[in-house]
């Protein structure tokens, strides 16, 4: 299983990258132009998501060197521990559903502080990729149309967070191992 | 929401500083924290830039809508009221492609057109239908195939082997969009 995990790791990009390219060549787009042309707004991307890694960096480093990052660490850690959680990532958990820009900041931020190859590092990594920004979602596409009555949505969204979250934690201890 | 979030970190951050007498450790980590945002930035630009590539060329070339063809099965169970050929399920189809693929920027108009195309099925205009939430519910827990933002992240911040996670992270995503899918089933029955 671990074995299979890993080989999907591997393959992933290269059959990816294969099977794009080699379909727009088969659909006989001109490949380089098309690529040129969409690599030319990854400086623009990059840089719209600036400010947002600014504001986060900042909040989060001043409430990590202050202290004040340990003091919530100590208090989350045996609720955490029950479900095998580090409690490093519950800051992350908690702003993943609200904000995909503020959730990008805070995780760059983890990567330098305990380092991406860390178990907080892999396990943040994976769930960062099994969720998405659940309440802009829903404001977007309901508020779109109208909707007011949103019934059920945000529970079922809600369970599918936390089963990722669970998931994530397993499935690194598995493949990982620790 | 961010907004309280974030002042709250900021303030009780300083405050906390100002008990434990940790304010220089305090204001340098903010000039640090804000310099390491532009580094992080710069590394990510030519990453961005090669999915980016990629993704205008799946855009053009009309690879969403190829695989969107095949389906059809799993698009009538997951919404048995809508209509098979009802344009609904086209948009629907094209939207959840779009995100496994990372397409985010092509989704997101296809996922606002399969709205109001299931707003046209719907009786009562500011309740929610049982396929809305379905299709909400798919979008909210992502079954994105690649984390590119992750695997870029990761390797601007030095990691061995940025891309590790990309299994582990397919397998999450997959069981928490099935846990979604259950869910709502469950409780579209209520």
């Amino acid at each position: 299983m671990s074995e299979f995990i890993k080989t999907i790791s591997v393959l992933a990009i290269p059959t990816f990258i294969f099977g794009v390219l080699g379909y727009g060549y088969f659909k006989r787009i001109n490949v380089y132009e098309a690529f040129i042309e969409g690599a030319k707004e990854g400086l623009a991307t990059t840089w719209s998501v600036l400010p947002y890694l600014v504001a986060m960096f900042v909040a989060i480093g001043i409430f990590r060197s202050s202290g004040a990052m340990d003091v919530v660490i100590k208090i989350l850690t045996p609720i955490t521990n029950f479900f095998g959680i580090p409690a490093e990532i519950i800051p992350l958990v908690l702003i993943r559903p609200m904000s995909g820009s503020a959730s990008t900041g805070m995780l760059a931020e983890l990567f330098k502080t305990y380092g991406p190859d860390s178990f907080v590092g892999r396990v943040a990594s994976t769930m960062m990729g099994s969720t998405e920004t659940i309440f802009y979602t829903l404001s977007i596409y309901f508020g779109a149309v109208g909707i007011k009555r949103i019934r059920y949505t945000m529970w079922a969204a809600l369970i599918a967070e936390i089963a990722g979250l669970i998931a994530s934690v397993i499935i690194c201890r598995i493949v990982f191992g620790i | 929401m961010v907004n309280s979030v974030w002042i709250v970190l900021i303030l009780a951050g300083l405050l906390m500083g100002l008990i434990n007498g940790e304010l220089e450790a305090v204001t340098q980590s903010a000039i640090d924290s804000a310099k390491y945002a532009v580094e992080l930035c710069l590394g990510l630009i030519g990453i961005y830039a090669l999915w980016l590539g990629l993704m205008k060329v799946a855009e053009e070339s009309g690879l969403v809508k190829a695989i969107s063809k095949r389906m059809s099965g799993i698009m009538k169970f997951l919404f048995p009221e809508v209509p098979r050929r009802h344009p609904a399920m086209g948009a629907m189809t094209m939207n959840i492609i779009a995100n496994m693929l990372g397409l985010g920027n092509a989704a997101t108009p296809l996922g606002i057109k399969a709205m109001h195309e299931l707003q046209s099925l719907n009786r009562n205009k500011d309740t929610a239908t049982h396929a809305m939430c379905m299709f909400l519910i798919i979008n909210a827990s992502s079954v994105q195939l690649i984390p590119t933002t992750v695997v870029a992240l990761r390797s601007v911040a030095g990691s061995k082997n940025p891309t590790e996670i990309i299994g582990t992270a397919l397998m999450a995503t997959s069981i928490s969009t099935l846990a979604g899918i259950i869910a709502a089933k469950i409780l579209a029955r209520r």
